[in-house]
């Protein structure tokens, strides 16, 4: 079954300017992400996820590639009405909901701004009927509109947050690092939240984050990114089957697990780049098995094969 | 065998002025600390985790009181000091603190260095010359590389796993008897956050010093712990090994905390999620704090408030649902076999 692609990035860079150069903080990244399903950008602090994240939805300049939304390149120059359709079709969530919402504004105004910025209603009984909807849809009271967001905790305003994304009825929501700002009791709500609405409203998720281990629960597909480097794409079961990047089995080896005997028992692999020899044979971007990206040279692949096997 | 204590805590109170009102945030905790141990504190934010350690430090915010109880270090009462002088010989001495933001806890305007030979020559009396040389060693303990080149830079020079290991080099530059890491990795990544969690370790069985951890990630306390204190609304709800914990808790808020992680859940289907909100400390508990969350929850948590019962010599439990009264209680399907499931789950032969 052919599924349909709704985002594509190919031979993405986005550099910023650094001294009298510039600083590469993503170089070649390729993936799709289909329609429907949760797709995961892993990886550590300084690694581009959040920046190729940013550059999705326009936020950061890119300086070389293409990325495609629904069949259409969005990172050049658009039409305005272009610029709107993509602007309404891709939300994000934020991961700090201290810091993302508007402090001196009620919930009613952050909620309906987007509704207001697109003209979404005929009359104002209709966007407030659309506000307490999507409070509703996210487990938030009628009554909630007309407060602040310092009235709210640390879970409640994430959901503000999720509400404030879904009204716009977007097509692919970028959640960075939704849940890390939480307490671990709310990050379970949060995620079965998100869950819940994607099945409802059949969305697509890019979802950023750090934690191998709340990803692996959540997505269908992961990317582990490594100095703004993809090196391992695949989808989640194989991921954690059959990790073959050592970054990947680095990473892996260093989520904690609420598990003393395995925890007790585990071995830490560290990762230095020093581990690939590139001198001779230069690496690339190769479908080992179907699905299943890995950066790598000839002999490596070799390796990773014979290992698969 | 026989463990000594080290430090004990007896009924400890602790209540903050807010606004004219009094929060009761440490409500009623005796804990003994064994020498060497590794203790793990988990809870929710609130919980007063890290209220409860602080007083070991004299370290409470200027509203925040002791309003009863004892804490005993080394034959003397550490809830009757009064003056900061006696605090200065307790303080970063005999019980020093790793805090969450290294950022935060390192002088932004002073050479690492600088910072490390301080606590040397304050509290070790050594002269300039010495006092670097052990600084230098410190930091090479610790695991910077290069640092003798490293020890004229500034804090904004290290990354954040790098500024984590100078907090802990200065932390240990005393030899302190407890070390207190309050979430010590939780700004850092997983990587850097396994990194760090091994030092401490390694440095333990060097120093041999006691380790207590406050942290809400019960993958990390799995990593570290030999023994848990869950803490639950300003009290300690269960202690036990971290075996214990994890593979048999007794009490339905342990159940709920190790029934809600995201390690757990299987793709498809719904995570637990711990239902309402923790009590008001404002306000007087009645009976069992946990009891309006609580599924499990009968008649009598609602009015008394639930002594320990003892279910092993190290596993204690507050919960009337260890009162031979009470109805028998199977824990969660989800937790009942906690290393069968995460390896089932490591192996990807659970699904929906």
């Amino acid at each position: 079954m052919e599924r349909e692609v709704i985002l594509s990035v190919r031979d993405l860079e986005v550099s910023f300017p650094k001294g009298k150069g510039r600083f590469i903080a993503v170089r070649d990244a390729n993936f799709d992400i289909y329609k429907g399903e949760t797709f995961a950008l892993v990886g550590e602090s300084g690694s581009g996820k959040t920046t190729i994240g940013r550059s999705i939805i326009r936020i950061n300049p890119t300086s070389k590639g293409k990325i495609i939304f629904e069949g259409k390149v969005i990172n050049e120059k658009l039409s305005a009405e272009e610029d709107r359709q993509v602007i309404k079709n891709i939300q994000m969530i934020f991961q700090d909901p201290a810091t993302s919402l508007n402090e001196r504004a009620t919930i009613d105004y952050i909620i309906s701004e987007g509704l207001v910025n697109f003209k979404m209603f005929k009359s104002q009984e209709e966007r407030k009927e659309k506000v307490v909807k999507s409070l509703a849809e996210v487990g938030l009271l009628q009554e909630h509109v007309t407060r602040y967001p310092h009235e709210f905790s640390g879970g409640q305003r994430q959901r503000i947050g999720i509400a404030r994304a879904m009204i716009m009825e977007p097509k692919l929501i970028i959640a960075d690092e939704p849940i890390s700002a939480l307490d671990v009791s709310i990050r379970a709500q949060v995620l079965n939240l998100m869950k819940a609405l994607q099945e409802e409203k059949g969305l697509t998720y890019l979802f950023i984050a750090h934690d191998l281990s709340v990803v692996r629960f959540i997505s269908d597909r992961i990317a582990v990114i490594h100095l703004g480097r993809i090196v391992e794409l695949a989808n989640t079961a194989d991921l954690f089957l059959h990790p073959l990047h050592p970054y990947t089995r680095s990473l892996l080896s260093a989520v904690p697990m609420p598990d003393p005997i395995s925890e007790k028992a585990k071995e830490l692999m560290v990762y230095t780049e020093n581990l690939h020899d590139y001198s001779v044979h230069q690496p690339s971007f190769v479908e080992i098995t179907p699905g299943h990206f890995v950066w790598a040279n000839e002999p490596e692949l070799e390796q990773y094969r014979e290992l698969l096997k | 065998m026989e463990k000594n204590v080290i430090l004990s805590v007896r009924d400890l109170v602790v209540k903050f002025h807010v606004r004219d009102r009094i929060l009761t945030a440490i409500r009623n905790i005796s804990l003994d600390l064994y020498e060497n141990e590794t203790l793990a504190i988990v809870g929710e934010s609130g919980s007063g985790k890290t209220v409860m350690t602080k007083t070991f430090t004299g370290m409470l915010e200027s509203n925040g009181f002791i309003a009863g109880g004892k804490i005993f270090f080394e034959g003397r009462d550490l809830a009757a000091i009064t003056s900061n002088k006696e605090w200065e010989k307790i303080r970063g001495i005999k019980i020093a603190t790793v805090f969450q933001d290294p950022m935060s806890s390192l002088n932004p305007i002073r050479s690492i260095g600088s910072q490390i030979t301080e606590v040397i020559k304050k509290h070790q009396g050594k002269d300039g010359a010495e006092a670097k040389q052990l600084a230098i060693d410190l930091m090479n303990r610790v695991g910077i590389p290069n640092a003798a080149d490293r020890f004229n830079e500034y804090p904004f020079q290290y990354s954040g796993g790098m500024r984590q290991r100078i907090v802990i080099a200065i932390a240990l530059a005393c030899r302190p008897q407890i070390l207190i890491c309050d979430e010590p990795t939780t700004a850092l990544d997983v990587t850097i956050q396994a990194q760090i969690l091994q030092l401490i370790k390694d440095l333990q069985k060097e120093f041999h010093f006691t380790t207590i951890y406050i942290t809400h990630d019960l993958g990390v306390v799995a990593n570290v712990a030999q023994r848990v204190a869950v803490m639950y609304a300003g009290q300690i709800v269960e202690y036990g090994t971290a075996e214990e914990i994890f593979y048999s808790p007794k009490h339905p808020y342990t159940w709920a905390l190790l029934s809600s992680l995201p390690q757990l859940g299987i793709k498809g289907e719904r995570l637990y999620s711990i239902p309402g909100t923790p009590p008001s400390l404002f306000n007087e508990v009645k009976g069992d704090a946990f009891a309006p969350r609580n599924p499990y929850a009968i008649g009598i948590d609602f009015e008394e408030e639930p002594p320990f019962f003892q279910i092993s010599q190290t596993h204690q439990a507050k919960t009337w649902l260890l009162d031979p009264r009470a109805p028998k209680v199977e824990p969660p399907v989800a937790i009942r076999d906690l290393h069968g499931r995460i390896t089932a789950i490591l192996k990807g032969q659970v699904s929906k």
